[in-house]
C-alpha cells in the first residue's frame, strides 16, 4: 500500500490496480462509460480522464495503474472541459429521439449529459443512420444509437466466449456489426443479453411482445394463462419500489391477475417436474452406461451455444425441456383436457428472465405439430412495464397466490433461478431416486455463491458422483475443453448461460450490478431454507401429474411431452 | 545454392546452410580464414569486383524498376532494351535495380560500357530506348539524356558526375547507399558491397547488452516519427528474462506523400534483412515480424526472394553463422489501414484481431504480440542498424544536432522541381532540402508552405524555413519529424483546403475506438467545409453556423489532443492547429469575406463579367450547366450567383476573357 494525492487529499492505493478502482474505493466519482467492472479495460471512452501531474495528456482512469506519490485532480477545468466535449460529439452523432426511447430516464448517455451541463448543440453535422435489426427473436439492435462503447463487444466475447458483434467500418462510419454485417438472427448470436444488460444507451434492447398479450388479452375468445419463471419473483420487486431482492411472488401473481390474465401459474412448479425426469435421466445414464458428463438444458442460450461451437456434445445435453417449454407444454394437453378447453383457445404467455427464451419458445423442435406450446415470452422489464401501464399501485395489492394445478412449487423449483439452483434441487431427487431416502444435509454450499466455476463431489448412496456447476458461457468453454481434453471425473454439470445464473439474466432489470444479484442469490436461498417442500418429488401436484396424466418420469407420454431433441447449428462465426 | 558455391573461395570452403561458418562473411569478401592461399584471395577479390560490376566484359543495363519507375514506363522500356539486343545481338545484360531517388526523372537507364565509367540517362521512355543504345553502343553519348556518370577511375570527360549534382551532392546517403544502384534481390551483390558485415562483426565480437549499449551510444531515434532512443527501447526487451521475444518491422506506411520504405524494402532488402537480424539478436527475439502493406507488391515480392536467399545462404534461420543465434522472419501484410502504424494496433492486426489500438501501459516491450515481450521499430530505423555496427556509434553520431543524430530519408513531393527520395544528414534546414536538394518550385511561382511530418504533422512556414531537421525543433514551430513525407506547396495552395484534406484522411482513417478521435475529428472537417461551402445556397450552411462551428474549433482541436487513446488521435488535430497557427489570414478571410485567397475552395469562388471586355457572344450562357448565365445577344452578360455552381465553364469559353473569378 501507498499514497497518492487526489485533489489536494492523501488517499490508499493498492499497488497494480487501476487509477479508478483507487478512486472508487475512496468515494471519489469519475464517470464512466466504456468500463465494465472485472473484464479488461478498453480505455475507449475517455470519459474517466484525469489529470496527473507529470503527465503531457490527460489519462483514463479505468486503464492506468497507480504508482507511488502520484498526483491526481479529477475534477479540473481542463479535466471537466474535455468530459463534457466528450458528451457533446457523441450527442452529435445521437438520434435526438429520447422521448420515443425505451431507455428513455434509464440512459448513460443522457444522465452524462445532464451531470456535465450540457444544455446546448455544441457540434451539429452529419449522423450516422442505420437499419434497425430485428431480426433476432430475442435482441433488437439499433446502431444509430450505438455510442460505440464496446461494452457488449466484450461482454459477448469475454464473458460469454462467443464473440458474434465486433467493430466493423472504419473512421466515423465505425459500427458495431455481426459477420459480414448480416442479422443478428443468422450469427453465432445466442440471444442471451448480456449485451443489452451492459449497453448504456438502447442501441441493444429486447423483443417486445407486450402489444401482441395485450391483444391476447382483450380477445375474448382466448383463455390468457401466464407463467412465471422462479427469478422474476426476486427482481420484479426492485421496480415497483421494494427492498432490493424482496420475494414479490403475491404482489405479481395479483397484478398479474389484474392484468387480466384467466390463470397464473408457476415456472417453478415444471422446474420440479422438470427435476423429476431429469434426475431420472441422471440416474438412468449411470445406471445404463449412457453418455456422461450429462448438462442441464434449461438455460436455451448454452443449449445454441454448444449446437453450434460444440455439436460434438449434443449427446451429453439432457434431452428434458426447459421448464418454460414443459409447462407450455403440459397446459395445451393436460391443462386443456381437464379443463375442457381447446389448446388453441389457449394463450400461453411466460414471464422470463431471459431474453432466450423469446427464441427457445419459437424453436420448432418445441412446437406441437408446427403450433407453439408458448405464444408469448415477456421478459420481467416487460412485465413491470405493463403494470406501470396499467396503473397498477403495488402497495395496494394484497398477494395471492397461484392458480392449481401449477401453482404449488417446492423450494427446489425455485432455486432454478440463481447459478447451483438446478444442481442443488437435481441431487436432492435423484439421491431419492436412488437411497428411497432424502438428502441429509440438503443445503449443497459449494456449489452456491457467483463463482463462474464451481465443483465438489456428491454421495448418493454408494454413488459418488462429480458435479459441476457453471454460468457465463466463457467458463463452460474451460469445461468443454477440459473434457475434450479427457477429463472424467465429472458426471452431471449445470450449465446457465448468464453469469450468477437467471437472477442476472438478459431479460431482468437493465440496473444489475453485483450487489443486486447478490441480494437476489439471498432472497431464493432464504425462500429455500423456510419454506417445508424442499424437493420436487415432495410436491403432491407433481406426484398428482403423474398418477393422473404422465404415469412415471421417461414414461412415454413424459417423452412425447417434456423431451425434445437437439441438432448442430450452422451460423456465421 | 549454385550462387553460394560461386561466393566459395576455395573446396576448402564448407559453410552451407546447415553447417554454417563463423567467418562465412570475412571469408568471402576478405581473404580466407582458415587457410592462407594467395590464389585464393586472388580469386575471392575478383569475384567480389564482379559482383561490385567494377570490370565487366559485357554491358550493363541497369533499369530504375521500383514502384516510381515502372510508374513512369520502366517495364515497357525494359521490353524495348531486350528487344534491341537480341535483334541487334549484343552481349549485354539487363539489371533491374531500385529507384535511386530522382523519381521526376524516371524511368532511369544506366548504361556501363565494358572499361567505361557507369552512365544514368534520364526519361528513357520506350521510343526513346533504340535511339540510346544505338548512339551508346556507336560510342556516342547523347549528352541531352544524360543525368551523370558515376564516379569512377574510368569517367568521361564531359559528363557530369552524378555526385556533382545538386541533388546528390548535398545528400548524405548511407541508408540509400545501395538503391538503385545494387541488384535488390541479389546477394551475392549486397555482400560485396559491405552486406552482412555488421551481423558477422555483432555475432562475432559483442554481447546482445553490447549491441543495445552501442546503438544508444549512437544516439538512433526512431525514424517512425515518434523519435524514442531507439537503444533505450532495445534495453527494455533486452532486459526481460522472457523465453520468447519478437521483434516487429513495421512497414505499415501509411502517410499521404511517403515512400521512404517502399523504395527502401524495393531496393535493398538485404539492409533491412541485417537490421532486423541485428535488432533482434539484441533484444533476444528468434522471431520477427515484417508488417508490411499488401498495397506495396514489389516490396513484398523482393523481401520474400531476399529472406529465402538468406536463408539458402544461412544468414537467416537456425544457427546463424554457427553463433547459436536463430531468427526466422514472417512477412505479415496489412490490410492498409493507417491505425496499424501505431504499435498496439500493428500487433492486434498481427495477432489476427481488428487492427485498434490498446491502452499503454503495458508497453509491447514489457507485454506485447502474443503478450511476450515486443520491440516495433521502423524500416528507416532498423536500415541505419548494419552501418552504425560496421562503423561504430561515434560514426553515427558525430553528424547531426545535439538531439538529433544521423541522416534522415525523406519524400519530397508536390509544387517541386525534383520529386523524389533524399537523405540529409541532421540538421539540415528545410530551406537547403526545398531549393539546393528539390531544385526549388516550379512554374517561376513562390513557395507557401512545406508540410512535414504526414497527416500527424504539420506546416512549416516560408518564414521559418531555415528550422533544422531536427525532432526537437520541429516540434517547437508546430510540426514533427513524422515518417519523413515533405510535401511542398506553392503560392496556389489554399491552407484551408490542405488542412481539410487531411482531416479527411484521418476522420476516414480513425479507428472508430476512441470518442474524440473519431467523432472530434469528423465535426472537425465539417467546420472547416462549413467555412469553405457556400454561404447562401440551397440547403448549405446559415452565417450563423458558420461562425458557431469556428468557434469551436480550436477547443474542440485541443480535447482531441488531450483526451485521444493512441498517438494518431492525439496528432490528428495538428493539420489545423498548425494551419491556424502560421495562416490565421487565409481562416478569417475565409469566414469573414467568405472569399477563398488562392481560388481553391469552389464554393467560395464568385464568377463575374466584365461589362467592358464582354462583346455578348452567348457563349458563356450557352455552355453554362446550371442557367446562371443572363444576356441578350451582343448585350452585356450577367451571373446569377444564386444559381452558380462555380464550374468554370464560362471562363474556359469565354473568347475575350471577359469572364474573371473573385
Amino acid at each position: 500500500m501507498f499514497n497518492i494525492e487526489v485533489n489536494s487529499n492523501l488517499i490508499e492505493a493498492k499497488p497494480g490496480e487501476y487509477i479508478l478502482s483507487t478512486l472508487k474505493r475512496a468515494g471519489i466519482k469519475v464517470p464512466t462509460l466504456c468500463h465494465l467492472e472485472g473484464l479488461i479495460p478498453s480505455g475507449a471512452c475517455r470519459m474517466c480522464v484525469v489529470e496527473v501531474e507529470g503527465m503531457h495528456d490527460l489519462i483514463p482512469s479505468c486503464a492506468f495503474p497507480v504508482s507511488d506519490g502520484m498526483k491526481i485532480k479529477t475534477h479540473s477545468a481542463r479535466v471537466v472541459k474535455a468530459r463534457k466535449t466528450i458528451v457533446e460529439l457523441l450527442l452529435s452523432n445521437h438520434p435526438d429521439d429520447c422521448l420515443y426511447c425505451v431507455r428513455n430516464e434509464d440512459c448513460e448517455l443522457q444522465k452524462l449529459a445532464k451531470q456535465h451541463g450540457v444544455i446546448e448543440r455544441t457540434f451539429a453535422g452529419e449522423k450516422n443512420k442505420y437499419f434497425l435489426d430485428m431480426s433476432s427473436p430475442s435482441i433488437v439492435r439499433d446502431p444509430s444509437k450505438c455510442i460505440l462503447c464496446g461494452r457488449c463487444v466484450r461482454v459477448c466475447e469475454e464473458t460469454q466466449g462467443v464473440s458474434a458483434i465486433d467493430f466493423i467500418g472504419r473512421g466515423s462510419k465505425t459500427r458495431i456489426g455481426t459477420a459480414f454485417d448480416e442479422g443478428l438472427n443468422i450469427s453465432s448470436c445466442i440471444n442471451c443479453g448480456q449485451c443489452i444488460m451492459v449497453c448504456p444507451t438502447a442501441a441493444l434492447r429486447g423483443q417486445r411482445y407486450i402489444e401482441e398479450v395485450q391483444e391476447a388479452l382483450r380477445d375474448p375468445k382466448k383463455h390468457v394463462v401466464i407463467q412465471h419463471a422462479p427469478a422474476v419473483s426476486v427482481t420484479l420487486g426492485e421496480t415497483l419500489n421494494c427492498k432490493n431482492g424482496a420475494d414479490v411472488s403475491g404482489i405479481m401473481t395479483s397484478a398479474l391477475r389484474t392484468l387480466g390474465f384467466d390463470r397464473v401459474f408457476e415456472t417453478s412448479f415444471s422446474a420440479d417436474l422438470t427435476i423429476m425426469e431429469e434426475a431420472s435421466e441422471l440416474v438412468q445414464r449411470i445406471k445404463t452406461g449412457g453418455t456422461l458428463p450429462m448438462f442441464t438444458s434449461c438455460s436455451p442460450g448454452w443449449v445454441k451455444f454448444l449446437e453450434q461451437f460444440y455439436p460434438e456434445f449434443i449427446p451429453n445435453l439432457s434431452t428434458c425441456k426447459s421448464p418454460q417449454m414443459m409447462l407450455g407444454a403440459v397446459i395445451k394437453s393436460y391443462y386443456a383436457e381437464i379443463e375442457g378447453i381447446d389448446p388453441d383457445d389457449i394463450y400461453n404467455v411466460s414471464v422470463m428472465p431471459c431474453v432466450a427464451k423469446k427464441f427457445e419458445a419459437g424453436r420448432q423442435e418445441l412446437s406441437n405439430n408446427g403450433k407453439p406450446d408458448i405464444d408469448a415470452v415477456l421478459t420481467t422489464r416487460e412485465l413491470a412495464m405493463m403494470i406501470e401501464t396499467s396503473g397498477i399501485e403495488a402497495n395496494s395489492l394484497s398477494p395471492s397466490i397461484a392458480d392449481n394445478p401449477f401453482g404449488e412449487r417446492s423450494t427446489a423449483g425455485k432455486l432454478f433461478g440463481v447459478s447451483g439452483g438446478v444442481m442443488e434441487a437435481a441431487i436432492r431427487t435423484a439421491n431419492f431416486l436412488l437411497t428411497g431416502y432424502e438428502l441429509e444435509q440438503s443445503q449443497i454450499l459449494e456449489i452456491r455463491g457467483l463463482d463462474g466455476i464451481k465443483e465438489t463431489i456428491v454421495q448418493l448412496g454408494d454413488l459418488t458422483l462429480g458435479v459441476a456447476v457453471v454460468s457465463g458461457l466463457n467458463n463452460a468453454r474451460k469445461i468443454l475443453e477440459q473434457i475434450k481434453k479427457g477429463r472424467n471425473d465429472l458426471h452431471f454439470i449445470e450449465v446457465m448461460s448468464c453469469p450468477g445464473g437467471c437472477i442476472a439474466g438478459g431479460g431482468q432489470p437493465i440496473k444489475t450490478d453485483i450487489e443486486l444479484i447478490k441480494s437476489r442469490m439471498k432472497s431464493l436461498y432464504y425462500i429455500d431454507k423456510s419454506e417445508p417442500v424442499r424437493a420436487s418429488h415432495d410436491n403432491p401436484y407433481i406426484k398428482k401429474l403423474y398418477d393422473e396424466y404422465l404415469e412415471h418420469p421417461l414414461s412415454h407420454k413424459s417423452h412425447k411431452l417434456l423431451h425434445t431433441s437437439y441438432s448442430e447449428r450452422e451460423v456465421l462465426i | 545454392m549454385a550462387d553460394l558455391k560461386n561466393l566459395k573461395c576455395c573446396n576448402e570452403c564448407w559453410h552451407n546452410k546447415d553447417n554454417p561458418c563463423f567467418h562465412f562473411i570475412d571469408c568471402i569478401t576478405g581473404k580466407p580464414v582458415c587457410h592462407n592461399d594467395v590464389d585464393c584471395e586472388f580469386e575471392q577479390s575478383k569475384k567480389m569486383s564482379q559482383l561490385k560490376n567494377e570490370n565487366s566484359e559485357i554491358i550493363i543495363i541497369f533499369v530504375g524498376s521500383g514502384t516510381c519507375g515502372l510508374g513512369a514506363g520502366a517495364g515497357k522500356t525494359i521490353k524495348a532494351i531486350s528487344k534491341y539486343i537480341n535483334e541487334n545481338d549484343v552481349d549485354a545484360r539487363i539489371v533491374e535495380v531500385g529507384c535511386i531517388g530522382i523519381c521526376t526523372e524516371e524511368p532511369l537507364v544506366d548504361i556501363q560500357m565494358p572499361g567505361k565509367s557507369r552512365i544514368s540517362f534520364k526519361k528513357i521512355t520506350e521510343e526513346k530506348v533504340n535511339l540510346l543504345l544505338d548512339s551508346v553502343f556507336g560510342g556516342d553519348i547523347p549528352i541531352e539524356h544524360v543525368l551523370g556518370q558515376y564516379n569512377s577511375r574510368l569517367s568521361i570527360d564531359g559528363i557530369p558526375l552524378l555526385s556533382e549534382l545538386s541533388f546528390f551532392m548535398h545528400q548524405t546517403r548511407w541508408v540509400l547507399e545501395n538503391i538503385g544502384i545494387i541488384n535488390p534481390v541479389n546477394i551475392n551483390e549486397y555482400i560485396a558491397n559491405n552486406g552482412f558485415m555488421g551481423l558477422s562483426k555483432t555475432l562475432q565480437n559483442y554481447t546482445p547488452i553490447e549491441i543495445c549499449n552501442q546503438i544508444l551510444d549512437s544516439g538512433l531515434r526512431g525514424r517512425g516519427g515518434g523519435g524514442f532512443l531507439t537503444g533505450k527501447k532495445w534495453h527494455m526487451a533486452q532486459s526481460s528474462s522472457a523465453e520468447q521475444k519478437y521483434l516487429i518491422c513495421n512497414a505499415d506506411e501509411g502517410d499521404p506523400g511517403a515512400f521512404m520504405d517502399r523504395a527502401l524494402i524495393e531496393g535493398d532488402p538485404y539492409k533491412l534483412i541485417e537490421g532486423i537480424a541485428i535488432a533482434a539478436y539484441a533484444i533476444g527475439a528468434s522471431k520477427a515480424y515484417v508488417y508490411l502493406r499488401a498495397e506495396y507488391p514489389l516490396a513484398i515480392k523482393n523481401l520474400k526472394i531476399a529472406i529465402s536467399k538468406a536463408i539458402e545462404y544461412g544468414l537467416l534461420g537456425s544457427n546463424i553463422l554457427d553463433s547459436g543465434f536463430n531468427l526466422d522472419i514472417v512477412i505479415k501484410m496489412g490490410a492498409g489501414a493507417f491505425v496499424c502504424g501505431e504499435e498496439t494496433a500493428l500487433i492486434n492486426s498481427i495477432e489476427g484481431k481488428r487492427g485498434m489500438p490498446k491502452p499503454r501501459p503495458p508497453f509491447p516491450a514489457v507485454k506485447g504480440l502474443f503478450g511476450k515481450p515486443t520491440i516495433i521499430n521502423n524500416v528507416e530505423t532498423l536500415a541505419n542498424v548494419p552501418k552504425i555496427i560496421l562503423n561504430g556509434a561515434k560514426w553515427f553520431n558525430s553528424i547531426g544536432t545535439e538531439t538529433s543524430k544521423g541522416t534522415k530519408v525523406f519524400a519530397l513531393s508536390g509544387n517541386i522541381n525534383i520529386t523524389g527520395l533524399v537523405e540529409v544528414s541532421m540538421g539540415t534546414s528545410i530551406d537547403d532540402i526545398v531549393y539546393t536538394i528539390g531544385g526549388g518550385i516550379p512554374n517561376n511561382k513562390s513557395l507557401k508552405a512545406v508540410q512535414i511530418g504526414g497527416p500527424s504533422g504539420g506546416c512549416i512556414h516560408t518564414s521559418i524555413l531555415d528550422i533544422e531537421v531536427d525532432y526537437e525543433s520541429l516540434k517547437t514551430v508546430g510540426a514533427m519529424m513524422g515518417s519523413g513525407g515533405l510535401v511542398v506547396m506553392d503560392e496556389d495552395t489554399c491552407m484551408v483546403d490542405i488542412a481539410k484534406f487531411f482531416m479527411d484522411f484521418i476522420q476516414r482513417e480513425s479507428c472508430g475506438k476512441c470518442i474524440p478521435c473519431r467523432e472530434g475529428t469528423r465535426r472537425m472537417l465539417e467546420i472547416l467545409e462549413k467555412i469553405s461551402s457556400k454561404p447562401s445556397k440551397g440547403k448549405s450552411i446559415s452565417q450563423l453556423e458558420r461562425f458557431h462551428s469556428i468557434l469551436h474549433l480550436k477547443s474542440l482541436a485541443e480535447v482531441i489532443q488531450d483526451t485521444s487513446l493512441c498517438g494518431l488521435g492525439k496528432s490528428a488535430p495538428n493539420p489545423v492547429l498548425s494551419t491556424l497557427r502560421w495562416f490565421s489570414d487565409e481562416y478569417d478571410v475565409h469566414v469573414y469575406e467568405k472569399r477563398c485567397p488562392a481560388k481553391k475552395c469552389k464554393d467560395l469562388l464568385v464568377y463575374q463579367i466584365d461589362n467592358t471586355k464582354c462583346n455578348g457572344c452567348t457563349i458563356c450562357s450557352k455552355n453554362c450547366p446550371s442557367d446562371a448565365i443572363l444576356g441578350e445577344l451582343k448585350h452585356h452578360h450577367y451571373i446569377n450567383q444564386d444559381k452558380c455552381i462555380g464550374c468554370s465553364a464560362c471562363l474556359d469559353v469565354c473568347k475575350p476573357k471577359a469572364i474573371f473569378v473573385n
